[in-house]
């Protein structure tokens, strides 16, 4: 298992009394679309947390590409290729949908202490910026403000702006929520066309959404992995079903 | 230097470490459970000082002027409260920041209209004026030692109230999640209020115990503010317990170090080197003292929202 | 240049270059209207004028400088009225001994400024919010005491600056009008650079830290590099600033570094307009003009200016600049 592109072990966190992260192992190969499903207060926002690098674990270790980043802070694994989308829409409100781009292709183009040439004058920004935009489906709302784009664009716009770091591994939290039944399965469509050629970690409520799209799933409860597998052993495993998928399981 | 000087020094510093207690007490309290930063906390201090010397003027009893003094900026504390920082708890810092630098020019003002920008004298009561014998050999102001006991009954009182009444239950609560505190139905805007009441009522005791040892001016406050923010600083903010440890960190290091620095760097550098070094360098020391705390922890020595 | 058509991908001109066209006029226009104040008091025979200007348009450097890091930087720096007393200091300490070419203590003072941005900004910038607000008023009383205590260079009462700063063969500021155009030379050097800067790979990286913080970590930028260079820019500037200022007033007090005038500089900031290239000026403009009204009027006009600024900051909040055709933040 050491060759798994994300290999976490025994990551644990607490919250004064509460074991937020109770000693989880993940592992994640490259090419892989890994969901991490659970119900509320599981502490799947917590180990998110961690993955991405804005809060520090108790215990455990996280090995990235073969490299110990337990204790290296956001900015620094988004350099490494380890990007992550919000839960909450976080975008620059007051900037264009293509300079919101644009800047994450800045992150990851050389050093930005550059301080005469105006950054919208880029090609090297901006072309990469549009096609992306393309991509996700906001070509025609590039020059509209975040601010102004609907729910959904903004949903659209946060993976974009993941997919504009180039990243290795894209951490997405709960990448549909808040969109419409449409929405959502175009959401969903097109992180398939990502499956394969990506790997993924996707945390999500959407049972639709991890069905389709999981190469293999963890279930996350109380901190806990209590299973992880692939959908038909997740689908059948009864702890699962009874901790999570229903507690009506007459049969 | 003789262990006698010394001592009355550090008795001095924790007299300055006393009244500074006082002063970030009501305001940590303040910015722990409504947010708010108030720059207008040292008019309050202000208020409370010329209070006390008009009413102490004007009964010519000091056991009266306290507590009008109190009274008077508690009252003052409230309105300013009601009036103009309510609408400000929902707002950033820099609008807080600049509302309530406003309200600086505007008090330093009012008050140099009434009483006119130079010092005025205030002075201790006959009763509370001269010395005590401590032990052999040092002889301490009644006064400086009232103020020290004073503050630490007022320590006392603080504690108390934080730590085994419903109201300090609550203010802790609002320390550590204001939101919480809201969402359990508590009338929060009474809190608040009554918070900051407590706060200014704070600030006016130390203005009023200030009057016969400091320069009683407009802009008095703002003196005392910018060492409070070290205070707050070093201690770590929204905490009472960091509150009394930055107090008597800086008010001790501030005293001694003017007291000592100067003869101390007298006997490694040329009188005249000293003579220069020393204060400036006294006067930069509890920055430079902020400046190693920072470096080491920045959130201060005990922050409320600390990581437990 | 490839002979086959591509799709066309440029969108059509957005409404904000239109909005950036009229903001140039404006701003062009009120360059404009400040080069004509000298010849216009000397015809009148009011030389007050030309003295208020210069003035304000010192302080408008000022202000621009805190407008790159409190405007579109986010970053609350309640102590920058600092970088003016060591501009100032700069170059009235060295013309105390003796030094009296400007180009000697204009450069010192720059350096300085820069210096002693970067040991606060340094310190500071690791903290945020209220830390932040608290350190950085802190550090710039801290100074300010240290020129109260320095007695050799006035200590409380300053000293005067007996002779202006020397630039054989480039200008004699002590001809009122030709320093009344190095200063407005300055003044439109410096907000062409701060434009320039703020559209940079660099400037962009702030204001995203400002507008976002998480997202920018997000995205693979530490903030703390690029405010650490902002402030020590700003200082510089404000250095400057001060160098003129000192020149101005021919004298030299601590009060320069106040923590009252820091307040001044913000209000500055945010009556003009945060985040905006204009704004600065329109805000020391308006503030000093306000503050001259005033105290024509009584001598406690600080009591009506209080509460006017109370209520300028919380029903303004846009600022001067938001009025102006082609005004708002910048995008």
């Amino acid at each position: 298992m050491s060759d798994a592109l994300l290999d976490v072990r025994a990551l644990s966190k607490s919250f004064g009394a509460l074991r937020a992260t109770d000693r989880v192992d993940l592992d994640v190969r490259e090419g892989e679309t890994h969901a991490i499903i659970g119900p509320n207060g599981a502490g799947k926002t917590t180990l998110i947390g961690q993955l991405a690098g804005n809060l520090r674990p108790d215990e455990g270790r996280i090995r990235f590409a073969g490299e110990d980043i337990t204790t290296l802070a956001a900015p620094a694994r988004s350099r490494k290729g380890l990007a992550r989308s919000f839960q909450i829409t976080s975008i620059y409100r007051e900037f264009t949908a293509l300079d919101n781009v644009a800047l994450a292709v800045q992150a990851h183009a050389g050093h930005s202490f550059r301080f005469w040439r105006p950054a919208r004058a880029e090609a090297q920004l901006r072309d990469p910026a549009r096609a992306i935009l393309e991509e996700v489906g906001l070509g025609g709302r590039a020059d509209v403000l975040a601010a102004n784009l609907a729910h959904g664009e903004q949903r659209q716009l946060e993976i974009a702006m993941v997919l504009a770091t180039r990243p290795r591994l894209m951490l997405l939290d709960e990448p549909v929520a808040g969109m419409g039944t449409d929405e959502s399965q175009r959401m969903v469509r097109f992180l398939g066309t990502l499956k394969g050629r990506r790997t993924m970690i996707l945390v999500e409520h959407d049972m639709d959404a991890v069905f389709t799209l999981a190469d293999r799933i963890s279930v996350l409860v109380y901190g806990r992995i209590i299973a992880s597998g692939t959908p038909e052993e997740i689908r059948a495993n009864p702890e699962v079903r009874s901790a999570y998928l229903g507690e009506d399981t007459e049969d | 230097m003789n262990l006698i000087l010394l001592i009355e020094q550090a008795l001095n510093g924790l007299q300055l470490g006393v009244m500074l207690f006082l002063m970030a007490a009501g305001l940590t309290l303040v910015f722990g459970i409504m947010n708010l930063v108030n720059l207008a906390h040292g008019s309050l201090y202000m208020v409370g000082a010329y209070l006390a010397t008009a009413f102490y003027q004007w009964t010519g009893s000091f056991l009266a002027a306290v507590p009008l003094a109190l009274a008077g900026t508690l009252a003052v504390g409230v309105v300013v409260e009601v009036v103009a920082l309510r609408t400000l708890y929902e707002r950033d810092h820099l609008d807080q920041v600049l509302a309530t630098f406003g309200l600086i020019l505007f008090f330093n003002e009012l008050i140099a209209i009434i009483w006119g920008r130079a010092a005025i004298y205030a002075a201790a009561p006959p009763w509370l004026s001269g010395h005590v014998e401590l032990f052999a050999g040092l002889r301490y102001p009644l006064y400086r030692l009232t103020i020290i006991l004073v503050g630490v009954a007022v320590a006392f009182l603080l504690w108390y109230v934080v730590a085994r009444t419903r109201l300090g239950m609550l203010i802790r609560a609002g320390a550590s999640n204001r939101t919480m505190v809201a969402a359990l139905g508590v009338n929060i805007r009474l809190l608040y209020t009554v918070v900051f009441g407590f706060g200014a009522a704070l600030a006016g005791l130390a203005g009023l115990m200030a009057g016969p040892i400091y320069a009683v001016q407009p802009g008095m406050g703002e003196e005392i503010l910018i060492v409070v923010f070290v205070v707050i600083v070093i201690g770590g903010i929204g905490s009472i317990r960091g509150a009394m440890a930055g107090a008597l960190i800086v008010g001790v290091v501030d005293t001694l170090g003017r007291a000592f620095l100067k003869p101390a760097l007298a006997t490694v550098l040329s009188p005249s080197a000293a003579d220069t070094a020393g204060p400036a360098l006294a006067s930069m020391l509890i920055y430079l003292l902020m400046a190693v705390v920072l470096a080491v922890r920045p959130e201060g020595l005990f922050p409320a929202r600390g990581g437990g | 240049m490839s002979t086959v058509a591509a799709p066309n991908l440029q969108p059509a001109p957005p409404p904000e270059r239109a909005r950036e066209k009229r903001q140039r006029v404006v701003i062009v226009a009120l360059f404009v209207l400040l080069a004509a104040v000298p010849p216009i008091a000397t015809a009148f025979g009011q030389p007050f004028y030309l003295d208020l200007f210069r003035r304000i348009m010192i302080f408008a450097i000022a202000a621009l400088s805190l407008n790159l890091i409190l405007g579109y930087g986010g970053m609350i720096s309640f102590g920058h009225a600092v970088f003016l007393g060591v501009g100032a200091y700069a170059v009235g300490v060295l013309a105390h001994h003796g030094i009296q070419s400007g180009y000697v203590q204009w450069i010192v003072a720059i350096v300085a400024s820069a210096l002693v941005a970067l040991v606060i900004g340094a310190i500071s910038i690791r903290t945020s919010g209220v830390y932040f607000i608290m350190i950085t008023l802190a550090f710039s009383q801290m100074l300010y005491y240290l020129g109260i205590s320095i007695e050799e260079y006035g200590g409380d009462d300053g000293m005067r600056l007996t002779v202006r700063s020397q630039f054989p063969g480039l200008v004699n500021l002590d001809n009122g009008t030709a320093f009344y155009y190095l200063v407005l030379g300055i003044l439109v050097l410096f907000t062409f650079l701060v434009h320039r800067l703020v559209n940079s790979r660099f400037g962009m990286v702030i204001r995203a830290a400002r507008s976002n913080e998480a997202r920018t970590r997000a995205i693979g930028f530490s903030p703390y590099a690029y405010r650490l260079a902002a402030f020590v820019i700003a200082g510089a500037m404000c250095g400057v600033a001060g160098a003129l200022f000192v020149n101005h007033t021919s004298y030299l007090t601590p009060d320069f570094m106040n923590w009252t005038r820091s307040g001044e500089l913000m209000f500055m900031v945010i009556l003009g307009g945060m985040g905006t290239t204009i704004g600065p000026v329109l805000g020391a403009a308006a503030l000093l003009l306000l503050e001259d009204f005033l105290s024509g009027w009584t001598v406690h006009w600080q009591i009506i200016l209080g509460p006017l600024l109370v209520l300028a900051v919380l029903f303004a909040k846009r600022g001067l600049a938001g009025l102006l055709p082609g005004g708002g933040r910048d995008e």
